[in-house]
């Protein structure tokens, strides 16, 4: 196991640097000189080159490279384009609310859709059944955002339960404005969690072992919760990276729906106004995130289920 | 004993036949939703009420009425128009971009399973990377590096699609580069493009259509979000997107603009789902659902 775990390790380094480089070269095909697009195409020769100094611009693009590498595996993204502000003090303002949103997310997408799929799986092709199936199908055809703007004109709009706009101050401000997006991206996942629940628990509970503990008189509740459904689990466990990852990239369109000041923000309002260092920063951000997950899942995977060989 | 075997006889019967009813109701809607579609985005500027484009400040942010069927936006400009011309651009981009992923990811994945060794392992690693990552946030990164537009959504896209058409087509030519005919090919002297082009690639297409017609929806749903963070279609051309896009500006005064264009980009994605679904089901009835 620990041999696995260090070379399943070590495989993140070359896809960190290939990452790296992808987001690297990707911001430099982009034709238009980023210094005119920071400055405008009125500023003087004179501010273009001071300002191309400062970025380090003016360097051959291999030394841009290494010293992009360099600081961005130490974490240090340098300053905004556009507004000259610590981009680490930014990444730091604006974290918090995109994690809160991806695991609180994650956690109504298990709450809800655990349970409805072995409901739907043990009651197949009746009521329940037919509910959840439409549901699910409702999730996958929904895209999250429009899902939000239809939460936000019911409930904040209309109703005034939640506020509308904004990532709140102090914890139960904060939670008052998280529920919104949260709900948001925990229903569309739900729809797949409620799908690969009931696709594992109905393969399971027509194997062997399922229908022997059914033939000595094992109550059905037992038979479902205690021998099928924990069996069923790993593949919903273990297909729970994806879905945190699916999370986390709704994450983006959702902060734009409810203003929430999170890492996708920051990312798209880089983008829109070409200030290449932040979108430098929120790209490799987003992919530390994305290799970190995928690393974190297969350890999981490799734990839990023992069938799984660890090459 | 007897009567309740047939009790269940009859009861798993039904049972199938509702399941086949069902999804084949659910095929139906979805084939003829498909078309309406199509027409639609064929025929959208022959069918507009009013011109999707012309602005009136008289009669900016009103909701359904006769006149206009879906309201009008807070530039004065009829929704119902601009929805149905929206149908344009999100399945050329939903179509279009599937394709190109197709084109690209079946050769990619031909190449990796015929000539397997270095050619295989760089494909199939550089996919695997590709596909680790979901794919709004590859559609964000091209964005990001081509800069916003309708050309750099399809490309967006399809790169995010490419990886899941080599993973296919690779599998799908290790089996067929075991067959006899393949090794009386490279006797017969030709060369190995030319082989998978005429003998493996035929027998290839089959699975690659369906998963064609399956990322469709989901190409729809990509460009939609592209577009809603402003990345994809540009205004004033509309696309269901940036149509939510706007709509968010004036909410609280008219949220109809919003609401009706995500209608349909649901209605779109669904349709697409249940045929895609459909014939997976048709080609691959084993699998459990």
């Amino acid at each position: 196991m620990s041999g696995y775990i260090l070379r399943r390790g070590l495989e993140v380094i070359p896809t960190v640097l290939l990452v790296l480089t992808l987001v690297f070269l990707a911001l430099r095909i982009l034709p238009g000189d980023p210094a005119i697009a920071a400055l405008g195409e009125y500023a003087t020769p004179e501010a273009i080159a001071t300002f191309r100094q400062k970025l380090g611009l003016d360097q051959p693009l291999w030394m841009q490279y290494i010293s992009f590498v360099r600081h961005a595996l130490i974490g240090d993204f340098g300053v905004s384009m556009t507004n000259g502000t610590s981009i680490n003090a930014l990444l730091l303002d604006s974290l918090p609310y995109t994690i809160e949103l991806a695991l609180a997310a994650t956690l109504i997408g298990i709450v809800i859709g655990v349970p409805l799929g072995a409901w739907s799986a043990v009651r197949r092709n009746r009521a329940p059944d037919i509910l959840g199936r439409l549901f699910a199908l409702a999730g996958f055809s929904l895209p999250d955002f429009y899902v939000g703007v239809l939460l936000l004109i019911v409930f904040s709009l209309h109703l005034d339960w939640f506020p509308m706009l904004g990532g709140g101050e102090g914890l139960l401000d904060t939670l008052r404005h998280l529920v919104l997006p949260a709900v948001t991206l925990g229903l569309v996942m739900a729809a797949f969690v409620m799908r690969l629940t009931r696709t594992s628990l109905l393969e399971v509970l027509r194997r062997d072992y399922v229908r022997t503990a059914r033939g000595k008189g094992v109550p059905e509740r037992w038979v479902v919760f205690k021998h099928a459904l924990r069996n069923a689990l790993i593949p919903v466990t273990t297909g729970m990276g994806i879905y945190l990852l699916t999370t986390l990239s709704g994450t983006i369109t959702v902060e734009l729906v409810f203003s929430r000041p999170g890492l996708g923000q920051l990312l798209i309002g880089g983008i829109t106004a070409r200030d290449y260092t932040m979108v430098q920063a929120g790209l490799v951000v987003f992919a530390f995130f994305v290799v970190l997950v995928n690393l974190l899942t297969d350890l999981l995977c490799a734990a839990i289920d023992p069938r799984i060989t660890l090459r | 004993m007897s009567d309740l075997v047939e009790r269940l006889g009859s009861d798993a019967r039904r049972g199938v036949v509702a399941t086949y009813i069902a999804g084949n109701t659910l095929a139906t809607i979805g084939v003829l939703l498909v078309l309406v579609l199509m027409v639609l985005a064929l025929a959208g500027p022959l069918l507009v009420p009013h011109d999707p484009l012309e602005q009136s400040f008289l009669s900016a942010s009103q909701g359904p009425s006769a006149e206009s069927w879906f309201g009008t936006d807070s530039f004065g400009r009829d929704v119902f128009s601009r929805v149905l011309l929206g149908t344009r651009a999100s399945l050329a981009i939903g179509v279009m971009a599937p394709l190109l992923a197709a084109l690209f990811g079946t050769w990619g994945g031909m190449l990796a399973g015929y000539f397997g060794g270095w050619t295989d392992r760089l494909l199939s690693r550089f996919s695997d990377l590709l596909m680790s990552f979901p794919s709004l946030l590859v559609g964000v990164m091209i964005a990001a590096a081509l800069g916003p537009g309708f050309r750099t959504a399809i490309i967006a896209i399809a790169i995010a699609l490419f990886p899941r058409f080599v993973r296919l087509a690779r599998a799908a030519t290790q089996v067929v580069r075991r067959e006899p005919f393949i090794d009386a090919s490279i006797a017969s002297g030709r060369g190995p493009f030319a082989i998978m082009a005429r003998h493996v690639l035929p027998n290839i297409a089959g699975p690659l259509i369906v998963a064609l017609s399956l990322w469709i929806a989901t190409a729809i749903r990509l460009e939609a979000a592209l577009s809603f963070l402003g990345l994809g279609t540009q205004p004033p051309a509309p696309s269901w997107g940036n149509m939510i896009r706007e709509g968010m500006g004036d909410l609280v005064g008219d949220p109809w603009p919003a609401a009706f264009a995500g209608a349909a980009i649901t209605v779109a994605v669904l349709a697409f789902n249940m045929v895609g679904d459909a014939l997976r089901d048709l080609l691959d009835p084993e699998l459990e659902t």
